[in-house]
């Protein structure tokens, strides 16, 4: 048999996926095939490389050709070229967008030069469907250590020195919660895994599971190690079915190497996982109301204290902890807490995984070291605002986060810093918003979303909630005075204050941040009727310049509802009783001559 | 709503699921998945059946289903069809897309198509963040769509 001299590795991540890399994948296996080719060439499957903005995307090692927006009828081309005649197809090579140079190494991509990985360590690099590839890349080692090595107290020490601090959105010291587990006494202790990513327009938890499943897993024995827990859960959304699949394929493998079930490693250690299926409620992120959802319950919160740590899945003593928490351990236990915690700023330490969206150059996933700024992430690794628009905001920590602005740029990204600029870490959403984002829409989006969300237990979150959404609409349709704004402060206040989990006292932030950042914003919507951002449709007109139109009629054509009407070679005109401010006519117009007033 | 009547076949189905899971009431949530996998949807009916295998009360059942957002009571059509309101997606313009299926398909979100060929729904964010706005039909993942583009994708499935 010869040696593999190549392998390909076509990302099999969500965005990839939908770009068809399934396919390309198939074709590059037929290719080989019909070659002959399948001693020399392997095509492996990996997870997210996080460039999602440039997929599908195909990897070649071991030069590290990076490959992007291949398409099928591409697949022939880097075969026959690469592979066979060992020359890079340059129009598939990223291109810097400023020199407009090929590079073909993403170590030298702007995308990637800032970032460390460590959560995401194997993502893009393994096939997570394929246990001996995590275990060549030092998979199950940790476990193997501390189940052989170290003390349970000795291990929840070094997880406490390492710094590392909940990744779900808390912030809770990891190594302190594990201790608190431990040192409640009962028959039967729980291990949870919280996967349940509900904040819409993140995609962290899901990558690493897709990319990565086995360091969850492993980390979830350790932590069964520490607290004195044989039984393990992974509450998933059933809405992410490939995630679900990677995890339980690599729940089987790991039952076969021994690493999950009775006595692991010979050690008489017995640890094994489940998974349960979230249904949809983003309330159940928080981990109260996720243990009664895995109850079979609806998933409503109940009063802390006590902790799950105290009493928790059926009344036992539960370790939560986030999918980004766990993939973090292995890590950790191998190399070494004090590795860690020189990453990282004085109070947060090590890195966190964002999924970058919205406005932004390079949308994807990112992993950057605590500290980071803004601007380094939205300039240099983000690529600058698409189409060369101003940057406005960038909400962090999704709905229960705020809106981080101009002045916070150069602010290094921490727990703490984040909360005293009025946002969140939250679970590692960051929307980029330019020019033409409404910023009193964007709180009312994030309103509708908490409104829907409510669990509806507790009145402040069912009520005040829907209340302040009332006013928001109201403002954006232009019939707002400033006293609303007042009340709208006063209310986000009593919400916060009054409100029983962690979604009711989150959700007025959207609220708060924008109204600090953007008052005149607001005062403009209340005052002048005008929404300088043209996103709030009551408080606008598409009109046509007389001098730029020429009568194409493109616009007319184009009108769904029939509301412009000329003729041809004449000025056009927009009926605004018939508009429905769609902006169709704007943006078919090729002589700019409709413009918002 | 008129009562409708459960297949014998499928009846048996969901009661051998329910025994899978040990008539347990614990597993609510995993029979209403496999349940949801069985007949699309879960009607009043299937509830009912739910209610008496695991011993809980309807109302109970009832309120597990309309709790979660995955779980729904009315049947989808042939070709679902979803458009992801993340904020992502809501930013680079996924509210035009949906006006633009509403409008095309001349139906509201949560409604199904008169011929029952389509159903639109919304979610939240399909982890596609890359090509936002996304809409699913099936599984189907379509993405950067703009509202130009809504009728050509109906049209691929009205031929």
């Amino acid at each position: 048999m010869g040696k593999i001299k190549y392998h390909m590795l076509v990302c099999g991540g969500t965005g990839c996926h939908a770009s068809q890399s399934d396919q390309i994948l198939k074709k590059f296996e037929t290719l080989i095939h019909d070659r002959g080719l399948e001693n020399e060439v392997q095509v492996i499957k990996t997870g997210c490389f996080g460039f999602c903005e440039k997929g599908p995307i195909v990897k070649m090692m071991p030069d590290n050709t990076f490959y992007t927006k291949v398409k099928l009828d591409d697949c022939e081309e880097i075969l026959e070229e690469h592979i066979i005649k060992g020359r890079k197809v340059t129009r598939l090579l990223y291109e810097n967008p400023e020199t407009g140079e090929h590079v073909s190494d993403s170590k030298h991509m702007e995308f990637y030069k800032k970032q460390i990985r460590i959560a995401l360590r194997n993502c893009g690099f393994i096939n997570p469907e394929n246990i001996e590839e995590y275990i060549a890349r030092d998979g199950y080692q940790a476990l193997g250590k501390v189940l052989t090595e170290l003390s349970p107290e000795a291990t929840i020490e070094i997880m406490k020195k390492s710094g590392l601090r909940g990744r779900g959105g808390g912030g809770f010291p990891t190594g302190l919660k594990w201790e608190i587990t431990r040192a409640v006494k009962s028959d039967q202790k729980y291990v949870v895994c919280n996967a349940d990513e509900g904040d819409p327009g993140a995609f962290m938890d899901r990558s690493v599971l897709e990319g990565d499943p086995h360091s969850v897993l492993e980390a979830m024995a350790i932590n069964g190690y520490c607290t004195g827990a044989d039984k393990g859960l992974v509450y998933i959304r059933a809405e992410y079915p490939l995630a679900v699949e990677r995890l339980k394929i690599a729940m089987k493998q790991a039952r076969e190497y021994g690493l999950l079930g009775k006595n692991i490693l010979g050690t008489g250690f017995n640890f094994d996982v489940e998974i349960r299926y979230g249904a949809g409620a983003f309330v159940c992120g928080e981990e109260t109301a996720l243990i009664h959802s895995m109850e079979g319950l609806r998933g409503e919160p109940t009063v802390k204290p006590p902790f799950p740590s105290e009493s928790g899945y059926l009344g036992k003593p539960t370790n939560v902890n986030n999918v980004e928490t766990y993939a973090n351990v292995p890590v950790i236990i191998n190399k070494g807490a004090d590795w860690f915690a020189k990453i990282g700023t004085e109070r947060s330490k090590g890195t966190k995984v964002f999924a970058l969206a919205g406005k932004i150059n390079n949308v994807g996933l990112i992993e950057v070291p605590m500290g980071i700024t803004l601007r380094e992430v939205i300039y240099e690794i983000g690529g600058g605002i698409k189409n060369d628009k101003e940057f406005k905001a960038v909400q962090t920590g999704g709905p229960s986060g705020g809106m981080l602005t101009v002045k916070d740029l150069d602010t290094p990204i921490d727990y703490d810093n984040l909360i005293a600029a009025g946002s969140m870490m939250g679970s590692g959403g960051m929307i980029v918003m330019d020019e033409n984002d409404c910023m009193v829409a964007m709180a009312k989006f994030y309103l509708q979303f908490t409104v829907e969300e409510s669990c509806g237990k507790c009145s402040p979150c069912r009520i005040g909630n829907k209340r302040l959404y009332e006013m928001l609409e109201k403002i954006t349709q232009g019939n707002g005075t400033p006293e609303d704004l007042d009340k709208l402060r006063n209310l986000s206040q009593v919400i916060k204050d009054t409100s029983l989990c962690g979604l009711g006292q989150s959700s007025p932030n959207p609220v708060l941040s924008s109204l600090n950042n953007f008052y005149d914003e607001y005062m403009e919507h209340v005052n002048l009727k005008k929404c300088r951002a043209g996103k709030c449709k009551s408080l606008m007109q598409y009109i046509i310049n007389a001098e730029n139109c020429i009568g194409c009629t493109l616009c007319a054509r184009n009108c769904p509802v029939n509301a412009i009407t000329g003729e041809r070679k004449q000025v056009h005109l927009i009926d605004q009783e018939k508009c429905i401010k769609c902006g169709a006519c704007m943006e078919k117009c090729k002589f700019n001559a409709i413009y918002i007033k | 709503m008129a009562k409708i009547k459960l297949s014998e076949k499928k009846l048996e189905e969901l009661k051998a699921v329910c025994k899978s899971f040990n008539n347990e009431k614990g597993e609510l949530i995993n029979v209403l998945h496999k349940a949801q996998g069985i007949f699309g949807y879960l009607p009043a009916e299937v509830q009912e059946v739910i209610s008496k295998e695991l011993n809980v009360s309807v109302a109970h059942v009832y309120g597990i289903v309309t709790f979660y957002s995955f779980f729904t009571m009315t049947p989808k059509g042939e070709h679902p069809v979803s458009i992801c309101l993340g904020t992502a997606c809501y930013v680079r313009g996924a509210e035009k897309v949906l006006e633009e299926f509403k409008r095309v398909l001349k139906i509201q979100v949560g409604e199904t198509t008169p011929d029952g060929k389509f159903s639109l729904s919304c979610l939240r964010c399909v982890g596609a963040c890359g090509l936002a706005p996304v809409v699913l039909v099936g599984e189907k993942v379509y993405g950067r769509v703009s509202p130009d583009g809504v009728k050509d994708i109906v049209a691929e499935y009205n031929s």
